[in-house]
């Protein structure tokens, strides 16, 4: 499963390198959010400082929408899925390589989103530690359930809209808690991360789990 | 599946008679209550709504759900009753936001409170939404109901940690300023007002059943439909074939 994975990642990975979307488009795209924000709540920078955290990972998630349709737009063209499908490898390998593919892609987009924040919104990072260690666990929970439903809206019609309605309400939880631990940490409170970062964890372990036994049963279909 | 038979023909009645119980008794019978007035009035809808909505809909959904996707228990029924049993559950938890908000605008003095079981029953509005989204979509109808079902159970498995999440993030900012409605509810109701929650509860789980065995009937009648459309363009082709055959044959 796992050899499959690191396939399909690389596979994912080298797409996105030889066509340049993701940096070309995505990645701008986020830094926009950001502007937007500040358009929307005024430039004081004591409220913009203040949300930083949660302003930090809406960007993440509209930005996540992109590139979760992305990974399974490349699926589409010239039946790629059906390969995929007839390839043999493991379906929850499959899943993981997909979903990891996304998370070095939203990982790079953090990073730059982060020297964003503190740029543009007048933000001093503290505990580092804590800032990072919580970004790859929410961003890995992100990819998990987002590409568990990329599969159930690939290859509809109606994907494009059909893709937020399902995964936003789902990530309500790792929205809440991603921002919370953000919150704590900028604010220089990090005791208070605790509880937010285990819920991080569940969140997690649940879609990575419930991705790798029920994307076989989306994949075989049609 | 005819169109009616003894046993809808019974529930319905039953459904009619308690429905109409629940709310003599409602509106009538049980006093106003001391605190909230005649708002309290619409607990005993609010309160069966939600039973029926997010406990009774949402789990024959889930249970209908794993049952479909499991292969040795595949069948339509199961798909059938998944979705009947959502689209009543996505009803009546919107007359539950809905009343709920009408009760909490004279007793909070507000439409809506972030209060975590408010938030988080409007994130499993918004994911039951999503689900009926889904089953919407046009297409072959296999694919559309296996992906129906990973949904519902997504969104079961979701529910916990949304719960959880919400829970905290309220419990951060403040404590309940407010009554909230458990501790209005649960241990201090007795007589007539008990009574006549018990009767709202039984009132609309029968309606529930009711409304349940009707819409998978239109289900089914829908699948028939379009299997019989399918078999008349079948032989209307075949007739024009030999047609052109015969007609081939006529002029060599």
């Amino acid at each position: 499963m796992f050899r499959d994975a690191v396939l399909v990642a690389a596979k994912d990975l080298r797409v996105e390198a030889r066509s340049r979307v993701a940096t070309n488009q995505v990645l701008p795209f986020a830094l926009l959010v950001l502007v937007l924000f500040a358009f929307a709540l005024g430039t004081d920078r004591g409220t913009l400082s203040a949300a930083a955290g949660g302003l930090f990972w809406l960007a993440v998630l509209f930005s996540a929408m992109l590139a979760i349709q992305r990974s399974f737009g490349i699926e589409a063209a010239d039946d790629a899925r059906d390969a995929l499908r007839l390839s043999g490898l493991d379906a929850g390998g499959i899943f993981l390589g997909k979903a990891g593919a996304i998370v070095v892609q939203l990982l790079l987009l953090e990073v730059v989103l982060g020297a964003g924040i503190v740029v543009l919104y007048d933000v001093q990072l503290h505990a580092p530690l804590l800032l990072i260690g919580s970004t790859v666990l929410a961003t890995a929970g992100l990819a998990a359930a987002g590409v568990a439903y990329g599969m159930v809206a690939a290859g509809l019609r109606v994907r494009e809209t059909l893709l937020p309605l399902l995964v936003l309400p789902a990530l309500a939880p790792l929205l809440l808690a991603a921002a919370r631990v953000a919150d704590a940490a900028l604010g220089g409170t990090p005791g208070l991360a605790a509880p937010w970062v285990r819920l991080l964890a569940v969140f997690t372990t649940v879609y990575v789990a419930f991705g790798v036994v029920a994307f076989g049963a989306l994949l075989e279909e049609s | 599946m005819p169109t009616r038979n003894g046993v809808t023909s019974a529930l319905g009645a039953a459904a009619i008679v308690l429905l109409a119980l629940t709310a003599v008794l409602a509106l009538v019978v049980s006093p106003a209550e001391v605190n909230q007035g005649d708002s309290v009035r619409l607990l005993y809808l609010h309160v069966p709504t939600a039973w029926l909505a997010l406990y009774l809909s949402f789990g024959v959904t889930s249970l209908a759900s794993a049952l479909y996707l499991w292969p040795r228990t595949r069948s339509r029924f199961w798909d059938m009753l998944a979705g009947a049993s959502a689209e009543i559950g996505v009803l009546f938890l919107g007359l539950t936001l809905a009343v709920g908000s009408i009760w909490g605008r004279p007793t909070w003095g507000v439409w809506w409170t972030w209060d975590p079981r408010l938030t988080s029953t409007a994130v499993l509005f918004v994911l039951y939404l999503g689900y009926l989204a889904v089953r919407g979509v046009p297409g072959d109808q296999a694919v559309t109901s296996k992906r129906a079902a990973v949904v519902a159970l997504a969104a079961f498995v979701d529910v916990p940690i949304i719960h959880q999440s919400v829970e905290w993030w309220r419990g951060q900012h403040q404590a309940a300023s407010v009554l909230d409605d458990s501790r209005l509810l649960d241990p201090q109701i007795t007589g007539t007002m008990a009574t006549t929650l018990v009767v709202a509860v039984v009132a609309f789980t029968v309606l529930y059943a009711w409304l349940l065995a009707h819409r998978m009937r239109v289900f089914d009648l829908e699948h028939r439909a379009g299997q019989e459309d399918l078999t008349a363009a079948l032989a209307e082709r075949r007739a024009e074939a030999a047609e052109l055959g015969s007609a081939a044959r006529a002029t060599p």
